[in-house]
């Protein structure tokens, strides 16, 4: 094993904001929500019908028809996102040994769509059953195998399940691959929690939204916070050596610098948000491996779930461990929550943040609620960006925190 | 994990604790009773009406939650793979002597690894509130309190958490059937980086219901085979016809090897390597030579600086498919060379079926009992050599050996190929 530097080298989106990187920075800094009524299904039966959803996606600009008909979309979203980040990167794979090669996502609940057709076909009729595909489609492990296997990447390859907060644990599983000696890890997930049954089985957390304004629907920290908006999609990037990185000449957006992992210990329960102690913990341990202070930290992107008493116990956290004055925002509000997929597209606006050195804004936060006093980011700045701290915490009491910061060379 | 601390080498690890949950008896003793018995445990699917599927038969755990300790409220919480998890969690925990206090909770995690998570209870559900797969629309009115703790495979590992209050790192890792080996492979990685000091590592799954078993008789992955239940898994035998659904779990101690000598901890071994590989191939399919596998085998056996020749036992993940058994068989010729036709192979699986991502865990639990007991269990119903298989696959009856070097191996749908070495324990230096 060794301490090898693990940089960033490719941003692949898809996620309401759009396709691409570019795309979902245009819409970070537009602000405008990118929610709205169900299309996937008619929602009229249900009482949360507002969804964020991937505009303009064509499956079959990524995805072959052989691979379209054993797949969920879910798994079509990360073939897209693997390829918009492979491109980013420049990468050429096919001159690696591929054994140098990874994939290691977070999914947190697997091909939810096309499950529900086959558990359909099994029992609407006597004689039912599902098909060839089900064994390979629905399973949580079923985007990086196919991904794996598109791209050749033959690595130490990985599927974590920490609800939310596996989408950061992704990018620390990357870096202890590339210590173990793989050159280049794709990380990060996708998520697509949006089918009838899927939608049932989140509303049991009483957790999300029944509201039907977009703009007001999902308002993190917010005075009228009311639980969150679900999305589909999320984020793939590539984490690579550092020294390979450089050899090949690749642009760097950002460094991977530290990462913790806690939990609660205990329940996810209405009216208990969850344990201020171990989220902080998780914040400074981050910062301590990560060998930086909590002065170094340019901008928080917090978990912001929306639901107010684990608003109020981040914000606490953050406080406790950063202070009042960090800047502070999220656009889970305007893009809806991605699960773990969310996560990682925090980490592609941390990294859009220093390339461009702007933060952007949270938008519609103009009334904190009390307890959730923190330094927002209400107004689009310009400024000097160099190192972000991005949190997720995942239902049921995970809490994961990850340090990127701009990539210097070593002193 | 900060920069530099590689400088020393990796921290040692050591597995401390071992509790079981399998067909043919829930306790690690009934369990390793079984093994070394060579008993098996198939039987006909009595869970529920599988007269409409090619596969009928299956590995069924007798499995009563209350006997294994589990309060009402993680009954009533807790999809059939977590309560297995609880009480291999408790087993083990019990075993290992470890008391988790204030000092340690903040350095305890939990890792599980499951395939297949909470299809049992997601089906259930499903059924109910799509009046029996009519609706697509389905009605949310009917949904249980906790739907969402089935659809989210993280609760496995959160609700062992909550149990016993630990905060450390805590994850489930989902690559199908390598998910337990890889579990452990992952906590094995967070010990030796000092991102925690002990974890509660292994593995669970409960798949046998009708979507799953619909699943693999779609594919002619199980066998079709129903009428002589208790000899239907015959891995390496030459009359094989697919593999045999089980069920179960396994969790191991995995603690940091001051840590565990500082408190006098019994230890079944240290875990020396650990590597997963994948084939980018095929989702089911397995080239017949092996080449990744081989490179896992290599990979781990290299970071324990453990040579070919020093593996006494093999514990094959041996499914009982026919491209599985010989895509093992090559892999493991081309890492040990000559030495894989000198060393025993088995597969427990002929006796207590394939519990898909659990089972990693559980050949884990064998290899570490295999270690501390000098007993290597068998191969049942094996009877006829299949020509491409000709390694020594201990058919039938357990042997007696000391074993200081074991070997144990997964193959998973994605092409993932994972392989993790235990080793008796030398004298810390």
């Amino acid at each position: 094993m060794t301490a090898a530097r693990a940089v960033i080298t490719g941003i692949g989106v898809i996620a309401p904001s759009g396709i691409g990187a570019d795309a979902h920075w245009k819409s970070v800094l537009d602000g405008s929500s990118r929610l709205g009524r169900i299309s996937r299904f008619d929602p009229s039966s249900y009482p949360v019908t507002l969804a964020g959803e991937v505009p303009d996606f064509d499956p079959d600009e990524y995805v072959s028809p052989r691979l379209k008909v054993a797949t969920d979309r879910w798994t079509w979203h990360g073939f897209a996102a693997t390829q918009e980040a492979l491109e980013d990167s420049t990468i050429d794979l096919s001159g690696m040994d591929p054994y140098e090669t990874a994939v290691a996502l977070a999914s947190s609940s697997g091909g939810n769509e096309f499950g529900q057709g086959e558990l359909q076909a099994l029992w609407a009729e006597p004689d039912g059953a599902v098909s060839v595909y089900q064994s390979i489609a629905w399973f949580y492990a079923a985007s990086v195998g196919q991904i794996s296997i598109l791209h050749q990447l033959k690595g130490q390859c990985s599927v974590l399940v920490a609800e939310s907060a596996g989408g950061l644990d992704s990018f620390a599983q990357a870096v202890r691959t590339i210590r173990r000696g793989t050159k280049a890890v794709l990380a990060g997930g996708t998520e697509g929690p949006l089918s009838p049954y899927a939608l049932t089985c989140q509303l049991s957390t009483r957790r999300l939204s029944t509201s039907t304004d977009p703009a007001t629907a999902y308002q993190p920290f917010a005075a009228g916070a009311a639980g969150y908006v679900v999305s589909e999609g999320g984020a793939v990037l590539l984490v690579e050596d550092l020294d390979h990185a450089l050899e090949r000449g690749a642009a760097i957006h950002g460094e991977v610098l530290g990462w913790a992992a806690t939990h609660d210990g205990r329940a996810s329960r209405p009216g208990d948000g969850g344990d201020v102690t171990q989220v902080a913990r998780a914040m400074r341990l981050a910062l301590e491996r990560a060998d930086r202070s909590a002065a170094d930290v340019d901008v928080v992107f917090p978990d912001a779930v929306g639901v107010p008493e684990c608003d109020r116990v981040e914000a606490a956290a953050i406080r406790e461990v950063l202070g009042e004055d960090v800047p502070v925002t999220t656009q889970k509000g305007q893009l809806g929550r991605m699960y773990q997929g969310g996560a990682a597209l925090d980490v592609a606006t941390a990294l859009q943040a220093m390339r461009y050195d702007v933060l952007p804004a949270t938008p519609g936060l103009t009334d904190p609620a009390p307890g959730c006093e923190l330094n927002f980011v209400t107004e689009q700045t310009a400024q000097r960006t160099s190192l972000a701290l991005v949190n997720a915490r995942g239902y049921d009491g995970f809490n994961t925190s990850l340090v990127v910061g701009r990539y210097e060379e070593a002193v | 994990m900060s920069r530099g601390s590689g400088q020393h080498g990796p921290r040692r690890v050591v597995v401390t604790g071992v509790g079981v949950v399998a067909p043919g008896g829930v306790t690690r003793e009934a369990f390793w009773s079984t093994l070394t018995a060579g008993r098996t445990a198939t039987r006909r699917i009595s869970f529920f009406d599988a007269t409409k599927f090619r596969s009928r038969v299956a590995a069924e755990a007798d499995f009563d939650p209350v006997a294994a300790g589990l309060s009402a409220q993680e009954i009533r919480r807790a999809d059939r793979y977590v309560q297995f998890g609880l009480a291999c969690a408790r087993e083990a925990l019990a075993d290992s002597g470890l008391e988790l206090d204030e000092r340690t909770l903040d350095s305890t995690g939990v890792v599980m690894g499951s395939a297949v998570g909470g299809t049992m209870a997601l089906e259930d559900e499903y059924v109910a509130v799509s009046n029996t797969g009519k609706e697509w629309l389905v009605d949310h009115t009917y949904a249980g309190p906790f739907l969402y703790q089935a659809l989210v495979p993280s609760s496995l590992s959160a609700d062992i958490a909550h149990r016993y209050g630990t905060h450390g790192p805590t994850q489930v890792v989902s690559t199908g059937c390598t998910s337990g080996i890889d579990a452990i492979g992952y906590a094995w990685h967070l010990v030796q980086d000092g991102e925690a000091d002990v974890i509660i590592a292994g593995a669970s799954d409960s798949p046998i219901s009708p979507v799953t078993v619909s699943s693999f008789d779609a594919i002619k992955a199980t066998t079709p085979e129903n009428d002589d239940p208790e000899h239907a898994s015959r891995p390496f035998d030459a009359t094989r016809k697919g593999f045999v659904m089980g069920e179960g779990g396994a969790v191991l101690i995995l603690e940091e090897l001051s840590h565990a000598l500082a408190r006098g901890a019994k230890i079944y071994c240290e875990v020396t390597g650990y590597a997963s590989r994948s084939n980018g191939f095929h989702m089911t399919g397995l080239r017949p030579d092996g080449l990744e596998m081989a490179e896992a085998i290599r990979v781990s056996l290299d970071q324990g600086r453990t040579n070919p020749t020093d593996v006494d036992y093999i514990c094959a993940h041996g499914s009982g498919t026919k491209q599985n058994d010989r895509h093992e068989t090559a892999a493991f010729k081309k890492a040990l060379g000559d030495h894989a036709y000198r060393t025993p192979v088995s597969s427990i699986k002929s006796m207590i079926g394939h519990s898909l991502g659990a089972i990693g865990a559980i050949e884990m639990a064998a290899c570490a009992l295999t270690i501390d007991r000098s007993a290597i269990a068998p191969t049942a119903n094996w009877s006829q050599r299949d020509p491409e298989c000709d390694l020594d696959y201990t058919p039938n009856t357990a042997r007696e050996k000391r074993v200081n070097v074991a070997l144990s191996v997964g193959s998973g749908f994605g092409g993932f190929q994972s392989a993790m070495v235990f080793s008796r324990l030398k004298e810390a230096a």
